[in-house]
């Protein structure tokens, strides 16, 4: 009896025109596509964007060079020279970050222990020339000096889970 | 004029084709140009008035028999070289049986007993037919039997091809797609519904 | 002169007839993105011009600009001559289908046998293309493609052997013509089965979806057109979707009645829907026909390759030898207003 059921049963078609039913019907549903320029994806307070170096409140650096990012960084993306600073502390003379490599792990954020260096949630960069992919420490502390309000308000929005 | 023009232009290309066939190194080039060489002699029987022989021709023998042989030419890896032996000696044997199929065509073609094809009755039977009617008219009336009989030893060759390549092997491993087809979703599928975890 | 004459006119049905359907050809592209989109809550391309509406124009663009790289080891002149070969059939049997009452270019009496012909010769482009590029991919793409389009072939030939015994001509003039009428008149009711089976197997025949095993994304990349770029990828890419109008094209003659109104002959309301010029008719329907690929795409997975031959060969196949014997019961007893 299952037999001949299962025989009409493809012979009808009727798995598949229960298919085209059901795509049939999404044709006509509501469509979920943001229009990317006009309409933009929420954003959590977590997002991983492009890099950027902290300072405190009075100016200083937060950086301490103390190079933890260097080696947690999975991808080697991260290149630290340090000297000791005009007070005595130890400075970085140099930070530099590949774009080509940097995975966006966030891993180089969780390790600082002093907050310094961050993932903003800049997407949208590009580069046009060789060389534009290494982004140098003035740029990364411009970046971290203009956003500075909105970095603070995620941290402190994310402050309660870490 | 044009007609001429054109039919020595099908005819140049046909007779270039069926040559390149025979002296081309690479048999993927020798199918190809034999594909090129079908469809010059289809274009020659359109002009001459016979479309449903010529685009006979092109459906069975351009569609179907030569893509099989592309298929078989394609998969193998011709080593060319030895291919080329030995030519000086099956000359003799080649250049007889070429000369007797010559000989054979020009007594079909030369001679007036050999009724070529049965358009002629078909045509002296009198209202004008377009080619294909009279074709089948023909075929199904004066040569019922046989072309029933042809139709007949046809299907016995493809029986006896399928019988001669087929063969059980017991050690095989294979999918049974009709039991594959034939499964239902009960059968592999078990769908759990579980209430959703509590958050703090 | 008069043969001149003859010429020209000859070539300019042909143009009214191609340019429109490359048009079709790009407008398709179009129509399959947006409607796979909705299919899948998406909006589809709607960027270029409006609603997207230019967006065949910019992909030509950029198709036409980029480089044909051809492959260090491939044979050169005939991976260039593959994607001719591909599209020239699909094109050449558009010579034989009356796209409106009297307007085939050529209304030969083989028409439909000449169909088939061109129909059967495609697969070529894809199995020279395969092996000219050299490439192992291809390869497996134009033997999938080969093997696939022979064995469909049948099903295909059987369906419309089904057709031309109920017309009782292999002119497709006159297979439309024997469907006169409205659309229960038509040729898909009394060959309900044949129709389904020539519609499976057109789909099979053009290497779409669910059938496209010959292209598998997914198993072989892109099968025979790996190694193609540029124009040489967009020529095949043109002559899978004039296959797929043609396809189409020939279901609406052949089982949808071609040129005729779907209510035609019915007192009152027949005479105004057949106001509307028979071309007008002919391509919806065929529109019907190439939405259906596009709702397939966007519904069904891909076959595995020997499910697709058990389908073409102990299911299709079987079906159309048992419904011709139905049919020939039928034609003996005159049934129904069909035969």
């Amino acid at each position: 009896m299952q037999a001949i059921r299962d025989l009409f049963n493809s012979f009808l078609l009727i798995e598949l025109l229960k298919g085209l039913r059901l795509t049939g019907r999404h044709l006509f549903t509501h469509k979920y596509t943001i229009e990317y320029p006009e309409e933009r994806a929420p954003q959590s307070p977590r997002f991983r964007g492009l890099h950027a170096l902290r300072r405190y409140p009075n100016g200083e650096e937060r950086c301490i060079a103390c190079k933890l990012c260097e080696a947690v960084c999975p991808a080697l993306a991260i290149t630290i020279e340090s000297e000791p600073g005009a007070d005595g502390t130890r400075r970085t003379t140099r930070y530099d970050i590949d774009l080509f490599k940097c995975i966006y792990c966030g891993f180089c954020e969780e390790s600082c222990p002093v907050d310094s260096i961050v993932e903003t949630r800049i997407y949208e960069y590009h580069f046009e020339r060789r060389g534009e992919n290494i982004i140098h420490k003035e740029d990364l502390l411009a970046i971290g000096d203009q956003y500075e309000q909105q970095l603070a308000k995620d941290r402190a929005a994310d402050a309660p889970y870490r | 004029m044009i007609e001429l023009l054109l039919f020595y232009v099908f005819a140049a290309i046909l007779l270039f084709a069926a040559t390149v066939v025979i002296t081309a190194k690479n048999p993927v080039h020798s199918a190809l140009f034999l594909v090129l060489a079908f469809f010059n002699s289809a274009a020659l029987w359109l002009m001459a008035g016979a479309e449903f022989l010529a685009i006979a021709l092109v459906l069975v023998y351009v569609g179907a028999v030569m893509v099989l042989f592309l298929f078989v030419v394609m998969m193998l890896d011709i080593n060319l070289a030895p291919m080329r032996e030995g030519f000086a000696r099956y000359l003799p044997i080649g250049a007889l049986v070429g000369l007797v199929m010559v000989v054979e065509m020009v007594l079909v073609v030369g001679s007036e007993q050999v009724n070529l094809i049965g358009a002629t009755t078909a045509a002296a039977a009198g209202e004008p037919m377009s080619n294909t009617k009279a074709l089948g008219s023909v075929l199904y009336t004066v040569y019922a039997y046989p072309f029933e009989i042809a139709s007949v030893v046809l299907l016995v060759a493809i029986v006896a091809a399928i019988m001669l390549t087929h063969r059980r092997r017991p050690g095989t491993k294979q999918q049974s797609i009709d039991r594959q087809v034939r499964v239902h979703k009960e059968q592999r599928l078990r769908i759990v519904t579980m209430a959703p975890e509590k958050r703090d | 002169m008069a043969e001149l004459t003859g010429l020209v006119w000859i070539v300019a049905k042909i143009v009214a007839l191609v340019v429109p359907l490359f048009i079709a050809v790009a407008y398709m592209t179009y129509a399959e993105r947006r409607v796979i989109g909705w299919i899948q809550w998406r909006k589809g391309p709607n960027r270029v011009g409006i609603q997207g509406l230019l967006q065949p124009i910019a992909d030509a663009g950029k198709l036409l600009m980029k480089e044909v790289v051809i492959p260090q080891n491939a044979n050169r002149f005939l991976f260039l001559l593959a994607p001719l070969f591909s599209i020239i059939p699909a094109l050449a049997a558009w010579a034989v289908l009356p796209v409106g009452e009297g307007m085939a270019i050529a209304d030969i009496d083989a028409g439909l046998l000449y169909v088939l012909a061109m129909a059967s010769m495609g697969v070529y482009g894809v199995i020279v293309a395969g092996w000219a590029s050299n490439s192992k991919y291809a390869l497996i793409g134009a033997m999938r493609a080969g093997a696939q389009v022979v064995s469909y072939e049948i099903a295909m030939g059987f369906a419309l052997v089904g057709v031309l015994m109920a017309a009782g001509s292999l002119n497709m003039s006159e297979i439309v013509q024997a469907q006169q009428g409205p659309f229960w008149n038509w040729f898909w009711l009394p060959l309900l089965p044949l129709f389904i089976v020539y519609w499976i197997s057109g789909v099979a025949e053009t290497n779409r979806l669910p059938f496209d095993v010959a292209e598998g994304e997914s198993e072989i990349v892109a099968g025979f057109h790996v190694e193609y770029s540029g124009m040489a990828f967009a020529i095949f890419f043109m002559a899978e979707y004039a296959n797929m109008i043609l396809v189409a094209g020939l279901a609406a003659i052949m089982f949808l009645g071609g040129w005729y109104s779907p209510f035609h002959g019915i007192s009152y309301i027949g005479p105004i829907f057949d106001l509307v010029p028979g071309t007008v008719w002919f391509c919806l329907k065929a529109a019907i026909f190439l939405f259906g690929y596009f709702w397939f795409r966007g519904t069904f997975p891909r076959y595995r390759y020997d499910q697709i031959m058990r389908l073409g060969w102990k299911v299709l196949i079987p079906v159309t030898v048992v419904w011709l014997v139905v049919e020939s019961l039928f034609i003996l007893t005159g049934f129904g207003p069909w035969f």
